[in-house]
């Protein structure tokens, strides 16, 4: 039986890693991946947490939480292909119209 | 039968109305019938309307006919009605009869012009308002009468509007009117505040009683004079009139000569009731009548335009009334009205008969021996301008004369004024006769082509020929027919103030004055006979030797660059209050609201860099730095 701590540390570094590449990359593929890394960590936390307490909720909010990201995921990735089809580019900072 | 009088209100109603909507369809020859018709059918019906009250007792005489209701809100009642007394029909007469020479006349002077249909429609619309101003049976009607006329001359002053003196002369005029108006929509204000009716009839009975302390009616007659003083071209407000020549001929005979300036008089006369009330305002008429009768004397005397010498003759004409009226002779005011529009129009006419002749050359320095090509002109111009000098047995003399009978019973010094204007008056009439058609011709060329004017336009002079040479005797000393006419009408206010009318009848005194005048008018033609004809170097010595004071009446005594330089300065005033207020302070207010908000924006907007990562950052700092927040709390 692992601990539940090992999966919360896991959780929290995967929402690290994810943090890091929305900051430090400038692909727009990437920085969606490392979205949809974060928002997965904090399923892993409520996955294990629901094990930890031994109730159903947390395993019922993944489930909703992943019905939201399919979701979120074919309207992010149809603005992702829009931006390449008329900027021919998928740097970040390329696309920067609404700079102040 | 009196009730049929609105029939002179339509004829000419209608004539500008068909004119107006159907003039260019109609054709010259339509119109040259129409318009003169419409005035001659409403002078038709005046006249018969004078013949019905003829036949009518004394006290019967004064009518109203009341047409509609106009205005009633409250206890505020306006009907649209007409009065018609000896006063009213006199007025009707002058304005429909001299009214429709001048149509004539006109059929033949603006023959040539492109907007022929217009000049009808206005010149019958005029009739219209005039009548409307002379019948209307209380104040607010003859006030829609008193501005109606002034829209009149104001298109007619401005008829040829592609000339700009005549355009900004449409405007002075206008404008300068409005002053007067200003003043007798207040003197309607006072006289509803303070009688609660602006009808004639009421105002008469109610005023005696209501008004006995002279406060308020020396405010409304003071009101009335400013509005007379504007529509009749007297001192401080006649600087419209010289310049209204710029209209046609016609109109400078028919309005600014015979019929509108004189509505000033007429008003006053009609107010006759709240002068006897108010002394000091009679007299302040009687003094601005006599002051600017020689002051425009004077000035006329200088001036080499002939249409400018008669407009300066005119006002100094209206003087006269003025003076009549100011000193209580209304019947007197009234009767100088009637000769004077006979001449007047007159003069104007066979001005423009000779403008017409010369190819429009208005100076008569250019004219000379024009007697010898316009015979009918010549006679007829003589005639007026005999009738206006006073010379005896013509109806100048016996207006004239009149008036200043009246004047020397109130004050020696107001007949000794108007006996110098007399003497003016008695050189530039005949200058105006020796100098265009006595001598010898001036400008070969303008001689050549000079010729007598056709029919159209002979004849009215003719006709006013004959008027101005008998007009006179409606009014003989001690039998004077239009005293006795018109004595009704101002007999029923003159028992509030018993000495306002002085005595018609005069001893030993009115002879000698009556001679004195005479001779006055006499003298005067043998000094322009001497000057203009036997010694034509005198007015040049004159000239020099007066020097300054010549070239102050030559330039109107600096009235007009008096104003000028008045609204000059209010002008100036303005401008520099838009400037300080509107832009320093206003504006700058304004843009300095809007400029510390730019630059604040400016300052802000640096932190949208463009850059996702840092939006990303500052979310995740954010939401760490809330959390932080909560756990510590």
């Amino acid at each position: 039986m692992v601990p539940t701590s090992f999966y919360l540390i896991l959780s929290a570094l995967l929402f690290v890693i994810g943090v890091a590449g929305v900051a430090l990359r400038r692909n727009v593929l990437i920085i969606f991946m490392s979205v949809e890394m974060m928002l997965n960590s904090v399923n892993l936390t409520f996955a294990a947490l629901a094990n930890h307490f031994m109730k159903l909720d947390g395993q019922v909010f993944v489930l909703i939480a992943m019905t939201v990201a399919a979701a979120e995921v074919a309207v992010g990735l149809a603005i992702v292909m829009e931006v390449i089809r008329h900027r021919d580019t998928t740097n970040i900072d390329d696309v920067n119209l609404l700079k102040g | 039968m009196l009730n049929y009088a609105w029939l002179m209100l339509v004829f000419p109603a209608l004539g500008a109305l068909v004119i107006a909507l159907f003039g260019t369809r109609l054709g010259h020859r339509a119109i040259s019938w129409l318009a003169p018709g419409m005035v001659l059918l409403s002078f038709g019906v005046a006249v018969w309307m004078f013949v019905t009250m003829l036949g009518l007792p004394v006290e019967e005489r004064s009518h109203e006919v009341v047409l509609w209701s106009w205005i009633t809100t409250g206890t505020f009642h306006v009907d649209v009605a007409l009065l018609l007394d000896q006063l009213s029909i006199t007025m009707a007469l002058v304005v429909t009869g001299i009214g429709f020479l001048i149509h004539v006349y006109s059929t033949g002077y603006m023959h040539d012009d492109p907007r022929y249909p217009r000049f009808f429609t206005y010149m019958n619309l005029f009739i219209l308002m005039m009548l409307t101003l002379v019948l209307a049976n209380n104040y607010l009607l003859l006030y829609v009468g008193w501005e109606g006329v002034g829209l009149a001359s104001y298109l007619l002053i401005g008829f040829w509007f592609e000339k700009p003196s005549a355009a900004n002369a449409g405007k002075k005029a206008f404008i300068v009117n409005r002053i007067g108006d200003f003043g007798l929509v207040l003197a309607i204000f006072f006289i509803w505040t303070s009688l609660g009716t602006l009808r004639f009839s009421e105002v008469l009975t109610a005023a005696p009683a209501r008004l006995a302390t002279t406060g308020i009616a020396t405010t409304i007659t003071m009101l009335l004079l400013l509005a007379a003083t504007g529509k009749s071209a007297q001192l401080p407000l006649f600087v419209w009139l010289p310049d209204a020549m710029e209209g046609p001929t016609p109109v400078s005979a028919l309005i600014h000569a015979a019929t509108m300036v004189t509505a000033g008089v007429y008003m006053i006369a009609r107010s006759h009731i709240l002068f006897a009330l108010a002394p000091t305002s009679a007299a302040w008429v009687a003094w601005i009548g006599a002051i600017t009768a020689l002051f425009a004397a004077t000035i006329a005397l200088t001036q080499t335009d002939l249409k400018r010498i008669l407009a300066y003759s005119t006002i100094s004409q209206l003087g006269y009334m003025f003076l009549a009226v100011g000193v209580g002779a209304y019947a007197s005011g009234i009767f100088h009205l009637v000769t004077h529009a006979f001449f007047k129009a007159l003069l104007f006419l066979a001005a423009g008969s000779v403008m017409h002749a010369l190819a429009g050359e208005i100076n008569i320095r250019k004219m000379g021996n024009l007697r010898a090509k316009m015979p009918v002109t010549y006679w007829t111009f003589l005639i007026g301008a005999a009738a206006l000098a006073g010379i005896p047995l013509l109806s100048g003399f016996f207006s004239k004369d009149e008036i200043l009978w009246f004047a020397w019973q109130k004050s020696p010094l107001l007949w000794l004024v108007g006996a110098v204007t007399a003497a003016c008056t008695a050189v530039y009439a005949f200058r105006a006769v020796f100098v265009p058609f006595w001598g010898k011709e001036r400008d070969h060329k303008l001689f050549h082509h000079a010729h007598e004017s056709p029919a159209s336009m002979t004849l009215p002079l003719i006709l006013l020929a004959a008027g101005a040479l008998l007009a006179g005797y409606l009014g003989l000393p001690r039998q004077s027919a239009i005293e006795g006419w018109l004595e009704p009408v101002f007999a029923a206010g003159s028992g509030a103030l018993a000495t306002a009318t002085p005595a018609v009848a005069g001893g030993f005194m009115r002879w000698v004055l009556l001679a004195v005048s005479a001779l006055i008018a006499l003298g005067g033609l043998a000094v322009a006979y001497w000057a203009f004809v036997r010694n034509t170097d005198v007015p040049r010595q004159v000239r020099e030797s007066l020097g300054w004071a010549f070239t102050l009446a030559e330039k109107k005594y600096f009235v007009d660059d008096a104003y000028n330089a008045l609204v000059g300065y209010i002008w100036d005033f303005g401008g520099w209050l838009a400037r300080t207020i509107d832009q320093r302070g206003i504006d700058g207010a304004v843009n300095g609201v809007a400029g510390i908000t730019g630059w604040a924006g400016g300052q802000i907007r640096r932190l949208q860099t463009g850059l996702l990562g840092l939006y990303a950052l500052s979310i995740l700092f954010g939401a760490v730095a809330l959390v932080v927040w909560f756990v510590i709390k």
